[in-house]
């Protein structure tokens, strides 16, 4: 049983690799690999339980939390050519 | 806010990071709960150095506790409005009107604000696009979605969990 | 196979479908703006789904609140990057469709 719900997350990791691949324009692409983090954090979960190695479950938190920030950063680079810089004036970042 | 108020945040926040490292670690040898502890304080003064502990509303980083009753009716609605999308997505004839609509956010304090915008977000056939300090515009997949969000029942019930005296 | 580990595997399962769900949405859809609507279906239902069923598999113990905490991180941390990207594309004049019936 959980062997097919491994294949099916693998063959949408494909599809979400494909769809970064043919997107047309930035945002589609940025979309793709945020997706492909999500269901990665997803497939970690499930490959740990498979394996009864429950450890893997720290490498899943962390790769949820890189992958919203590596999001975060690739929009910002784009948007204003700058990591660090803030779009209002005020000294707190924003997104 | 005043030095006291500071020095109230900076307590909590070390609590709450030792709480987290608690639960994340599972070992507790003497060696790694001293490298726990100084782990905990090293990101507490790097994030004072960053000033993310000057926020202008809740003092406790258990102020979120509040709106753990509106997570459970949240949860429903995205159950909801999720067999509504995927109904769409199945559908041959693919029948969505995609709009762009302005909602009122009525709440007062800027947490409860991005709750308000983080759950219109969240709930898939709606996201919002744009914030200002009273009004969120939102792109909607269809005509029923936007409709929904025009009664504003989620609205009220941020408020009015925001305004809980009891918490 | 008891009662739990049938519900659990269920709920897994379904999971799994509706994150293919949500890709075949991802391709069909005609612009990036509704592409966001059928991405935020994996994040929510396929994430709350497989998270849920294999929270009920393990039971209560320190690894069950692990799988609750990336649920939580998800869940705070996939609407803020969908609204930072449909925001960012509004500003770089990416145009939605739109359509009234």
């Amino acid at each position: 049983m959980f062997e097919i719900t491994i294949f099916i997350i693998l063959f949408a990791m494909l599809l979400a690799l494909v769809l970064a691949i043919i997107g047309k324009t930035v945002y589609d692409k940025i979309l793709a690999v945020n997706i492909f983090g999500t269901v990665t954090v997803l497939f970690i979960a499930l490959f740990g339980f498979l394996t009864k190695r429950p450890d893997f479950l720290d490498i899943a938190l962390v790769y949820a939390l890189i992958n919203f920030i590596s999001t975060i950063a690739i929009l910002k680079f784009f948007e204003y050519g700058d990591i660090s810089r803030s779009s209002t004036k005020n000294e707190q970042g924003d997104i | 806010m005043s030095n006291y108020d500071i020095f109230f945040h900076k307590i909590s926040l070390i609590i709450s990071l030792a709480f987290l490292w608690v639960m994340l670690s599972g070992h507790y040898t003497p060696l790694l709960l001293l490298l726990g502890i100084l782990s905990v304080l090293v990101v507490a003064s790097i994030s004072s150095r960053m000033k993310l502990i000057i926020l202008d509303q809740p003092i406790l980083q258990l102020y979120f506790i509040r709106f753990i009753p509106y997570g459970f009716w949240l949860i429903f609605q995205i159950i909801k409005s999720n067999i509504d999308v995927c109904k769409r997505i199945l559908n041959p004839k693919l029948p969505i009107s995609p709009r762009l609509v302005t909602v009122r956010s009525s709440q007062l304090s800027n947490f409860a604000k991005v709750v308000y915008a983080n759950s219109i977000t969240l709930t898939p056939g709606t996201i919002s696009i744009d914030l200002d300090d009273s009004n969120i515009e939102v792109h909607s997949l269809s005509k029923i979605g936007a409709e929904g969000l025009k009664t504003g029942d989620m609205d009220r019930k941020i408020t009015s969990a925001e305004a809980n005296p009891y918490v | 196979m008891d009662i739990i580990s049938l519900v659990s595997s269920l709920f897994i399962t379904t999971g799994a479908l509706s994150i293919l769900v949500g890709l075949l949405g991802v391709y069909r859809m005609p612009d990036f703006y509704t592409r966001l609507h059928a991405a935020s279906i994996i994040d929510t239902l396929g994430a709350m789904l497989i998270l849920f069923g294999l929270i009920l598999y393990y039971g209560l113990n320190i690894v069950s609140l692990k799988l609750l905490l990336i649920l939580i991180f998800i869940l705070i941390t996939t609407p803020t990057a969908a609204h930072a990207l449909a925001k960012s594309a509004l500003h770089g004049n990416l145009k939605p469709i739109l359509k009234d019936d």
